[in-house]
C-alpha cells in the first residue's frame, strides 16, 4: 500500500502527550521526495517528539505518521529500514573507534564482515574521517563525533533521514561543513527532515520549512514566504542618552510600524523594507538624539516568534539563552576594577 | 569522495519483521560490540581484576592467620567468597553500560535500525558473562598460585564455573531492571554498593555461619550468597553438598522469573 507516494515523509493530525501535556498537538507535516524539510520552533516546541514518531521512536496517541508511505506504527520495520537518524547528542559509543562504530552499523543492518569494511572505509574518507578512523570516538572533537554520528546514520543508505538539531553546539566551520554534506546527500535524492532553532540554518538548507510551537504548527512556506511574513530584518536601535529613549520609540513606530519595542536601553523592531534605514537616520537626526548603536540586522528564530505568536519561545520562562532584556538597563557587567 | 549510489536498501524483507537467526546474530554483533571496547581501554580490565585481586591478597595475608590459623587455610575457605562477591559487583557494570547507552543516546540509534528490539539487552548481557568468566578465571588462578588447590578435580571446577555462570545471569536481569530506572550511571552504582555489601557480608561468603549470633544466622541460611557460596566452594574443593547447589540453582530460577518479565517491561518502556 503506497498511498504517499507524493511524499517521502507525512504527518496527519499527529497527536502525542507525556502525560498530561501535550507534546504535539495535531500536527500535519509533508517533505517531497528531494527536499529538507526545516522543523523550525524553540525549545519545547515539540520537534523531537515529531522526530522521534517518525523515527519509530514513540508511537503517538493520535493522527497518523508515514515514512515512504510506511505507516510508522503499522510498518516500523518497513520505516526502519528505509531512514538514517541522526540525534541531537551524537549517539556514538565512544569506546569504539571511528570505523568500529561504522562497521557495527554495517554488521547490524546485515552486510557481510567486507561490504561492511568497505562501507565504513567509504564513510570515514567522505566525512574527512579518516585519519581518526582507528581512534576511539571519544578522543573526537565535537565536530569530528556530529560526522561520525552522520555517517553512522547513512551506513545502510537511507532514502530518508532524520536530523534533529545536528548542529547545535557546533563552531561556524564545522557547521558549514555539515551543511555542505547535507546538500550532497539531497542531490543525491535523499529526503531529509531536519530540526533547527536557527532560521538562519533553515534559510540555508530547508526548501520548506514549517514553524511549531507548543506542539502546533504556527507557519509554514518556503524561507522567503516565512521571513516575509515574519519581518526579515529587524533594526536595533541605542540611543546614547536613556532619556531619549521615548522619543525615539516614537519615531521608530512612526516609520516601522506598531512592533517597535523598547528592550532594555535600546529599541528594537521588524523591518520588511531595507529602504527604511535612510529615513530612520533622518528622523533622528532632525529629533538630534544622540545614537550609540543603529544596525540592521536578520531576524532571529526569537523575533520570527515574537512577530508570529506575540510571545517569547519558550514556554514557562525557558532560561536558555534569550531571556528576554534582563533587569540590567546598560548592564555592560561591572566596571572590572580587578584585584588590586 | 565516493559517490554514494541511492540504491533500494538490501535490508527489506518480506513484512520488515526480524528473524530469529537474523536476531541471534545481531546480538553476536552487539556483544562484540561491548567486547571490543576492551582492546582500547585496557583499564577498564583492571577495574574488572584489581579490586578482586587485592581482596585475595588482603584476604589471605592479612585475614588469614586471625580468620583460620594461616593464610594458606583460610584462603580454602574465602577464595570462594571473594569471587562470588566480585561476580555480584560485576552485574552493577551491566546497569552501568545499559544504563549509559540509554543517557547518551546509543539505543535511539540501535532502535532506529531494523533489527530485533531486545538484540540490544541480550548482547549486552551475553559479553558481561563473557567478562565475568574472564574475571573468575583470574582469581582462581591467583589463588593457585598462592596455594589454593582444586581438589574438587576438573568436573567440580566446571561445575562451579557453570553454576557461578548461572547465577550471575539471574542476577544481571536485577542489573538490567536497576540500569533502566536510575536517571544516571553514578546512581546505579550507589544502589548497587547498598544491596551488594549487605548481602555479601551476612552469608558463609567470607566467615563460618556457626561463628555468628543465632538471630543473624536465621537471616544467613535463606541468604542466596550463602548457598552460592558453599556450592561454589564445595564444588571447587570437592565437597559439595546436593542441598547447597540445588538452592543455589533454585535462587537463580527465582530471581530470573521474578525479574526477567518486569526488566524486560522496563526496558520496553524506556527503549
Amino acid at each position: 500500500m503506497t498511498t504517499g507516494t507524493t511524499y517521502a515523509i507525512r504527518a496527519e493530525a499527529l497527536v502525542k502527550r507525556f502525560k498530561e501535556t501535550p507534546a504535539l498537538a495535531g500536527v500535519d507535516l509533508a517533505a517531497r521526495p528531494g527536499t529538507v524539510l526545516g522543523l523550525l520552533g524553540p525549545n519545547g516546541a515539540g520537534k523531537t517528539t515529531a522526530v522521534r514518531v517518525f523515527a519509530t521512536l514513540l508511537r503517538p496517541d493520535a493522527g497518523r505518521a508515514e515514512v515512504a508511505g510506511h505507516d510508522v506504527v503499522r510498518e516500523p520495520g518497513r520505516v526502519r529500514a528505509m531512514i538514517g537518524l541522526t540525534g541531537q547528542y551524537a549517539a556514538v559509543d565512544e569506546q569504539l573507534t571511528g570505523s568500529e562504530n561504522l562497521l557495527l552499523i554495517g554488521r547490524l543492518l546485515g552486510m557481510a564482515r567486507a561490504d561492511a569494511r568497505a562501507r565504513a572505509r567509504e564513510l570515514l574518507e567522505r566525512f574527512h574521517l579518516d585519519d581518526a578512523a582507528g581512534r576511539a570516538a571519544k578522543t573526537y572533537s565535537g565536530g569530528m563525533r556530529r560526522r561520525l554520528d552522520l555517517a553512522a546514520s547513512l551506513v545502510g543508505r537511507p532514502r530518508v533521514l532524520f536530523l534533529d538539531e545536528p548542529t547545535t553546539g557546533l563552531d561556524p566551520h564545522s557547521r558549514g561543513e555539515l551543511w555542505d554534506m547535507l546538500r550532497g546527500l539531497v542531490a543525491e535524492g535523499v529526503t531529509a527532515l531536519l530540526t533547527t532553532q536557527y532560521l538562519n540554518e533553515a534559510d540555508q538548507l530547508a526548501d520548506d520549512i514549517v514553524v511549531i510551537d507548543r506542539g502546533k504548527v504556527i507557519a509554514e512556506g518556503t524561507p522567503d514566504q516565512l521571513k516575509s511574513q515574519a519581518g526579515g530584518q529587524v533594526l536595533q536601535l541605542r540611543p546614547v542618552h536613556r532619556a531619549d529613549l521615548a522619543t525615539a520609540h516614537a519615531l521608530i513606530t512612526e516609520a516601522a510600524g506598531p512592533q517597535a519595542r523598547i528592550e532594555g536601553d535600546g529599541i528594537t523592531a521588524p523591518v520588511n523594507d531595507p529602504a527604511l534605514m535612510p529615513s530612520v537616520v533622518r528622523r533622528l537626526d532632525q529629533a538630534s538624539i544622540a545614537v550609540g548603536e543603529l544596525s540592521l540586522r536578520r531576524s532571529s528564530l526569537d523575533e520570527v516568534f515574537l512577530a508570529l505568536t506575540g510571545h517569547r519561545t519558550g514556554p514557562g520562562g525557558d532560561p536558555d539563552g534569550q531571556d528576554p532584556g534582563g533587569p540590567g538597563p546598560g548592564g555592560r557587567g561591572p566596571d572590572g576594577g580587578g584585584p588590586s | 569522495m565516493t559517490a554514494t549510489a541511492p540504491a533500494v536498501s538490501p535490508r527489506l524483507r518480506g513484512s520488515g519483521r526480524v528473524r530469529p537467526l537474523d536476531a541471534l546474530r545481531q546480538t553476536a554483533t552487539l556483544a562484540w560490540r561491548s567486547l571490543v571496547s576492551i582492546k582500547h581501554n585496557p583499564l577498564e580490565l583492571v577495574d574488572y581484576s584489581i579490586t578482586p585481586i587485592m581482596f585475595v591478597f588482603l584476604f589471605t595475608y592479612v585475614f588469614g592467620g586471625q580468620m583460620a590459623g594461616s593464610p594458606e587455610e583460610y584462603l580454602r575457605y574465602a577464595l570462594a567468597g571473594v569471587i562470588v562477591q566480585n561476580t555480584l559487583f560485576m552485574t552493577t557494570y551491566t546497569a552501568m553500560s545499559l544504563n549509559t547507552d540509554l543517557t547518551k543516546g546509543v539505543f535511539d540509534r540501535l532502535r532506529s535500525l531494523p533489527i530485533a528490539r531486545s538484540a540490544p539487552l541480550f548482547g549486552r548481557i551475553a559479553a558481561d558473562l563473557v567478562k565475568q568468566l574472564w574475571a573468575m578465571l583470574l582469581m582462581i588462578a591467583l589463588g593457585v598460585a598462592l596455594g589454593f588447590r582444586i581438589t574438587g578435580g576438573p568436573g567440580g571446577f566446571l561445575g562451579a564455573t557453570l553454576m557461578l555462570l548461572i547465577f550471575a545471569a539471574a542476577v544481571s536481569w536485577i542489573a538490567v531492571l536497576i540500569g533502566m530506572l536510575a536517571g544516571d550511571a553514578e546512581k546505579v552504582q550507589v544502589f548497587a554498593f547498598v544491596l551488594i555489601f549487605p548481602i555479601t557480608f551476612t552469608s558463609s561468603a567470607f566467615v563460618r555461619v556457626e561463628t555468628m549470633p543465632g538471630w543473624l544466622q536465621a537471616w544467613v541460611h535463606v541468604n542466596p550468597v550463602t548457598h552460592l557460596s558453599d556450592a561454589f566452594r564445595g564444588l571447587l574443593l570437592g565437597d559439595a553438598t546436593g542441598r547447597s547447589v540445588l538452592w543455589t540453582l533454585a535462587w537463580a530460577a527465582g530471581i530470573a522469573a521474578v525479574f526477567i518479565p518486569v526488566a524486560m517491561r522496563a526496558y520496553r518502556a524506556r527503549t
